[in-house]
């Protein structure tokens, strides 16, 4: 028996979101009394597998073959799949990224497994994975109980504290891979590395967003934005309604139809906090409302509010914060 | 080339905050019911490729037969046919029972070449239900794409963005595919179409889905708590003095 985490791995390394899931891994392994492996697939794992040795992991299995040099899910499935029977895992976890999610669920679907997809907290209960899911687009929270022997759950990104690391344990198992890329249904024909200087909405400690309170001179809103988002090493957000004016690209949308984030800090400018915008970011830590309507809904769930001109607001607190970060 | 587009029916987002545990609990969840949002996007690719490939469409839902106004929804767009999987007698189900009663109804229609879906429901929030009608198939999935580049020898070839980049994937039909919403801008049903999917005969069949026969359960259903602490609203002679303020307090907070 075990509880196995599967460790993503992309182009700059480990997403460090898999850390925090590992972390968490660990108390429900010692609470089944159990052990913690980790699951590393790809073309070269060393790296990686020396770092998982610092995070606790009583196991670091890795699958190696030039067929998995790419993430392509049938054949990470088919690996994941092989780490499973290695390490008689009950519990499988993964942070639910879009292949994290994919491939979790791929997998639960193949193994005739209980599912608990983007869930936000883990415990355990007689023995048994019990998931906390938020659903109705952050309405409704629900436990999620298993009846089946494999328990598997995606774990939304930050909603467990990125572990320590520690003295390097745990020993480095190689578990043979005998699939060959014609095994692999999928090809890529192509792959864009995004623009790595702007920090990725989901991971963000902090986020700056801007709504259509900039409408009166967008260019000029967005900038103001992204310098305060800059001076915070925050990542930039929008809400549709900026979205779909073009003010900027569809990857910054905040909601119910683009990216649900929970950051420690939320910075909503020219934002009104319509119920869709709120499904994506209501549960952040604390959320900052700068509004020129002082009847705007989005006062309703923030921590603190500002009534006034985002343009007039947002480089008075941009140069105040460079001082106090002594920038 | 078939292409069948899988619309679910969800409660409209507007009315999401005020839908009761109860109700959730009992399966009877009191709102205006609406085609899922994202599903929209689904419906409108299934479309698009008709055009594109001389391809034919139907739309399949699982739901009970009062829920068929996704699927109408779906036909006033322009999707071809509709068929309605009748859940009335479900219980004790889980993603993947009607995972599995909608490849069963996919496989009903014969020589299927693609299944597009939404990226997710509006209610269950799962994102997964594709990739059980894929395992339940066995055919290979994409999801969450921005771009159907080709479809062409057998293959399609699509576009996605992944944490990281954009990736450009091909794989062998017949396949599953959930798209995003950067693939289409859906159009509005036409006046016309409305009238037309009003009378249309949407066949419904049974799930046939054994009692109980989920893996997983929803148990202590309940609202998020409500945020304890109320506004604290920032005031000043300036935006300078409110800005001063607000830095005070989120260094306070050890936000920053
Ligand atoms: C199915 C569906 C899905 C949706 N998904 C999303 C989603 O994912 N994300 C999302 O955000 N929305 C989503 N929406 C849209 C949502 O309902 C709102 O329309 C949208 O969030 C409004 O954006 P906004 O707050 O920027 O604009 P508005 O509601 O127009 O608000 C602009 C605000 O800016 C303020 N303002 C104006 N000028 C200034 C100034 N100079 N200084 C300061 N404040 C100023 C105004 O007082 C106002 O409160 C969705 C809607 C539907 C139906
Ligand atoms: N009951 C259903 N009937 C038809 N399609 C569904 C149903 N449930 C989910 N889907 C499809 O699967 C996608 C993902 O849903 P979910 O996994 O519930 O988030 C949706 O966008 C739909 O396209």
């Amino acid at each position: 028996m075990s509880v196995l985490v599967w460790i993503e791995q992309s182009q700059s390394g480990v997403v460090a979101n898999s850390w925090e899931v590992l972390g968490q891994g660990r108390k429900l392994a010692d609470a089944l009394g159990t052990s913690l492996a980790a699951a590393l697939i790809g073309s070269d794992t060393s790296a990686a597998a020396e770092e998982a040795r610092t995070y606790g992991a009583d196991s670091v299995l890795t699958l190696t073959s030039p067929a998995l040099a790419q993430y392509r899910l049938s054949g990470y499935a088919a690996a994941l799949k092989q780490a499973v029977a290695e390490s008689g895992a009950t519990v499988l976890l993964a942070a639910a990224t879009t292949r994290g999610r994919e491939l979790t669920a791929m997998l639960a679907a193949e193994l005739d497994a209980g599912l608990a997809p983007d869930a936000i907290d883990l415990r355990i209960e007689n023995g048994s994975l019990v998931a906390v899911r938020s659903v109705y687009s952050n309405n409704i929270l629900t436990d999620v109980t298993f009846s089946s022997p494999l328990q598997v759950a995606s774990v939304r990104p930050r909603s467990f504290p990125m572990p320590e690391a520690g003295a390097a344990s745990g020993e480095v198992k190689a578990v043979a891979v005998t699939m060959s890329d014609g095994d692999i249904k999928e090809q890529v024909v192509a792959m864009k590395s995004a623009d790595n200087s702007e920090v990725s909405l989901t991971d963000a400690s902090k986020i700056v967003s801007g709504g259509r309170g900039v409408s009166q001179d967008p260019e000029k809103g967005f900038v103001l934005v992204t310098e305060l988002a800059a001076t915070l090493g925050a990542a930039v957000g929008a809400s549709r309604a900026a979205v779909d004016a073009g003010y900027v690209p569809y990857k910054h949308q905040v909601g119910q139809t683009g990216k649900t984030v929970k950051p420690d800090l939320y910075i909503a400018a020219g934002i009104s906090g319509a119920i869709q915008h709120l499904a994506g970011m209501g549960s952040s830590k604390v959320i900052v409302a700068i509004n020129k309507d002082a009847e705007a809904p989005i006062f309703e769930r923030a921590t603190y509010g500002i009534v006034g001109d985002l343009y007039e607001v947002l480089p008075a607190l941009t140069s105040e914060l460079k001082k106090r970060l002594g920038k | 080339m078939k292409v069948v587009v899988l619309v679910k029916q969800t409660p409209d987002t507007a009315e999401l905050p005020k839908v009761a545990a109860e109700d959730v609990r009992a399966g009877k969840v009191k709102a205006t019911m609406v085609i899922n949002p994202w599903d929209e996007y689904a419906a409108e690719e299934a479309i698009l490729l008709g055009d594109r490939f001389d391809a034919d469409s139907v739309a399949i839902s699982m739901g009970t037969p009062e829920s068929a106004d996704a699927l109408k929804h779906a036909l006033a767009m322009g999707v071809g046919a509709a068929a309605l999987v009748d859940s009335s007698d479900v219980s004790g189900g889980d993603l993947f029972t009607t995972a599995g009663a909608l490849a069963a109804a996919v496989q009903a229609q014969g020589d299927v070449d693609l299944v597009l879906t939404g990226k997710q429901s509006v209610d269950d929030n799962s994102g997964a239900v594709f990739a059980g009608v894929a395992a339940k198939l066995g055919w290979p999935l994409v999801s969450g794409v921005s771009k159907i580049v080709d479809i062409a020898d057998g293959r399609i070839s699509v576009e996605r963005l992944v944490e990281g980049g954009q990736e450009t994937l091909s794989v062998p039909l017949p396949a599953v595919v959930s798209v995003g919403k950067e693939i289409n801008d859906p159009r509005y049903p036409s006046f016309m179409g409305i009238r037309k999917a009003g009378k249309a005969n949407i066949p419904a069949t049974p799930a046939g889905i054994a009692a109980n026969s989920g893996k997983t359960q929803w148990t202590n259903i309940r609202k998020p708590e409500e945020r304890k602490s109320k506004c604290t609203m920032i005031d000043g002679a300036s935006a300078q003095e409110k800005a001063a303020k607000l830095a005070d307090a989120l260094i306070a907070d050890k936000v920053i």
